[in-house]
């Protein structure tokens, strides 16, 4: 797990100040933490330990448990791709695959540029369009491998636009 | 349903684009800000732009709707540099020739033959108006409910025949009865929208396209059983149903529908939208409500029933989305009305959603009993790839895949028990014959090995030794191959009867019927050849 620093460690503070007083704290805590730093911090989880009156380690229990809260600072893009069978159906298998060549990474990697995180969910509910990815809050339907390579490049390309 | 605008303002046009997720992922964003950009350069257009939901018709997206003396008029797929010629047409002529016209919306054969009731107002109102919700029969179900008393609601809801829509089919009225039986003291509403099967995507499109009907209907089920708090368990793959959700709940407890003595009542009901983090198996109600009170989805062993001791350990009504919301209708227009539509035992309509491989997918609200041929056939219209469809999976992930010869089955709780399958959230995903049916049926395995929380055993490690054996049976022959096959019989087996909830125990449906009926895929010598 990566810890933060003295900044981040702030952030966090402020962050369960607020929230711990919600019936049921636990996972607000924790996507408010991770929305702000992108990930969860080891040296957070003391702190959210102490304000909650649990172990450090069910917090460690919950963070694990769910695929969306990640301890590692991810790239700057997190795609996700689809796996679910109405995707399939779409050829989100062949999909999957030149996804990976093309960033030569695997599920849960980043690239050595710290660019792109990849990672696998199941069903974005955008299933009359599959196959589907999500970047960030994007969601993108009907992905071919060129409308792949489109939007790769139009994450790293800046469009000035005139108005 | 008529469109109070055109009474309101003759002259002013009213433009609509969609903002559901599945549009923007076609495009709507783009023509929406190409439609500002026109109308901000030619004030003589005089018409605004409304994001409004999507009528489901989702190969026309992005669907553009001008309202015309007539009704509205639809335009699609439009692109951008559509855009200019459509409003010019549509906004100083009668003329409807421009080739992307579709003609009056409501006239077209695919919304025509639907019968919407939960659905209503996804598509045609602005989702976070409040005034246009109230306009389009919003809130007519709460005035009601409000000079009933909870027995009467609960009573309401009984007659009504409505079964959970997310997938058990439990009567919905029984379950409120059993809350309302417990003495006064914290109950809660919780809403399931934690929409995780594969090809579905009707609670999304409700949280997108008219929240304030299940804000209405999550009011509605807090009056019927005494409870004043309650949350929306939403999925973290659904930001934009996030974003409308919370913008709802602030318009309505701006406009005194949420928050203390609701309408001026002596009623209190307070509602909050809680994030889950990407666990499939927390559409489970009970590790649903775990994850709610901040712990590790583990699912809980029943008894006790949530309705007794659910939320941090109080009497709580766990109800899909869609169920939720079908209770304002059933309020403003009887019990009777809701019960009328539908066959046998399945009560109402069913928002079927049409996916995977498809030329026309979308969702179809139609009453129980309509067949799946019909569905694939009149409404799909045929495989996207316009190859012969060889299987559908019906109800999820944890739904069978069916053959040809089963799709003249009805679309009913009952029929499909009766053929070991389930219409569960009524997702239906389609697949060419390019399939292969043991790899989908490992993907089953597959899919409960990630996705179990790992509780009890027979499915944690059931899933892992699932992919073993299928494995082990498309590469081998002969006896060994028998044998492998038996093993994953037994295997199911024990996966259907020895598991704590549905996740282990109903993973054996897709791996069964696929052997059953496509036992060919697993042969060795036909997984050379695909």
């Amino acid at each position: 797990m990566a810890a933060t620093n003295e900044q981040g460690l702030r952030q966090i503070a402020a962050i369960i100040e607020q929230h711990q007083k919600l019936p049921g704290a636990m996972l607000p805590i924790l996507h408010a933490i991770q929305d702000a730093l992108s990930f969860i911090p080891s040296n957070a989880l003391p702190l959210i330990a102490k304000a909650l009156n649990v172990s450090r380690a069910e917090v460690h229990g919950v963070i694990s448990f769910y695929h969306h809260f990640r301890t590692e600072k991810p790239g700057t893009h997190v795609i996700e791709v689809c796996r679910g069978e109405s995707c399939q159906a779409m050829g989100s298998r062949a999909l999957e695959a030149r996804v990976k060549d093309k960033l030569a990474i695997d599920y849960h990697q980043t690239t050595s540029d710290q660019q792109y995180t990849l990672e696998p969910v199941y069903c974005l509910g955008n299933c009359a369009c599959s196959p589907a990815i999500r970047i960030g809050d994007d969601i993108h339907g009907e992905v071919t491998e060129q409308k792949f390579a489109d939007i790769l490049d139009s994450l790293t390309t800046y469009s000035l636009e005139l108005k | 349903m008529t469109d109070s605008s055109l009474t309101n303002a003759p002259d002013q046009r009213k433009i609509f684009l969609s903002l559901d997720t599945t549009a923007r992922s076609r495009g709507s964003d783009k023509v929406a800000a190409q439609v500002t950009r026109v109308l901000d350069t030619q004030p003589q257009l005089d018409a605004t732009l409304i994001r409004n939901g999507s009528r489901g018709m989702f190969w026309l997206e992005p669907l553009l709707e001008v309202t015309t003396p007539k009704g509205r008029v639809a335009y699609g797929p439009v692109r951008p540099e559509d855009v200019s010629d459509i409003l010019d047409q549509a906004c100083f002529s009668d003329v409807t020739d421009h080739p992307l016209c579709l003609g009056l919306t409501e006239q077209l054969p695919w919304l025509k033959a639907q019968q919407r009731l939960t659905f209503a107002r996804v598509g045609v109102i602005d989702p976070v108006d409040v005034a246009d919700y109230v306009n389009h029969g919003g809130f007519v179900g709460l005035s009601n409910a409000l000079k009933l008393s909870a027995q009467q609601l609960v009573d309401e809801v009984k007659e009504s025949g409505l079964r959970g829509r997310g997938g058990a089919a439990f009567p919905t009225g029984i379950k409120w009865q059993t809350v309302l039986d417990q003495p006064p003291q914290q109950k809660y509403i919780v809403c399931n929208a934690d929409e995780g099967d594969s090809g579905t995507f009707a609670d999304r499109m409700l949280m997108e396209g008219d929240p304030l009907t299940l804000i209405e209907g999550m009011i509605i089920a807090g009056l019927s059983v005494g409870a004043n708090q309650g949350y929306i368990y939403l999925r973290s793959e659904y930001p934009q149903a996030q974003r409308l959700l919370n913008l709802a709940i602030e318009r309505a407890a701006e406009a005194s529908y949420l928050g203390k003595n609701i309408c001026g009542s002596e009623h209190d009901f307070h509602l909050e939208v809680r994030l889950g983090a990407g666990a499939y198996i927390c559409g489970e109600e009970t590790s649903l409500l775990e994850s709610l009170e901040g712990k590790r989805g583990l699912v809980r062993a029943k008894p006790p029933l949530p309705a007794i001791v659910g939320l941090f350990g109080q009497p709580t009504v766990v109800n899909n989305v869609i169920s939720l919301a079908s209770v304002p209708y059933i309020l403003s227009e009887g019990a009777a009305s809701y019960r009328d539509f539908g066959m046998g035992r399945s009560r109402g309509t069913l928002p079927i959603q049409l996916a995977g491989n498809i030329k026309q997918g979308g969702l179809i609200e139609l009453a129980f009993g309509v067949s799946l041929n019909e569905v694939l056939q009149h409404y799909g219209q045929g495989t996207k790839t316009q190859r012969a469809m060889r299987s559908v999976q019906v109800g999820g992930p944890l739904g069978a895949y069916l053959p040809q010869e089963q799709w003249d089955t009805p679309l009913d709780y009952e029929a499909f028990a009766a053929m070991g399958a389930v219409l569960g959230h009524g997702g239906i995903v389609a697949f060419d014959d390019t399939v292969d049916m043991a790899a989908q049926a490992r993907f089953a395995m597959e899919f409960c090995e990630v996705e179990s929380c790992g509780k009890c055993t027979p499915c944690r490690i059931g899933a892992v030794r699932g992919v073993e054996v299928i494995d082990k049976i498309t590469q081998s022959s002969g006896e060994q191959h028998q044998d492998h096959l038996e093993l994953l019989h037994d295997l199911c087996d024990t996966m259907e009867v020895g598991s704590l909830c549905a996740m282990g125990g109903m993973t054996p449906f897709p791996v069964r019927s696929a052997l059953t009926y496509f036992p060919d895929d697993f042969s060795s010598s036909t997984q050379g050849a695909k």
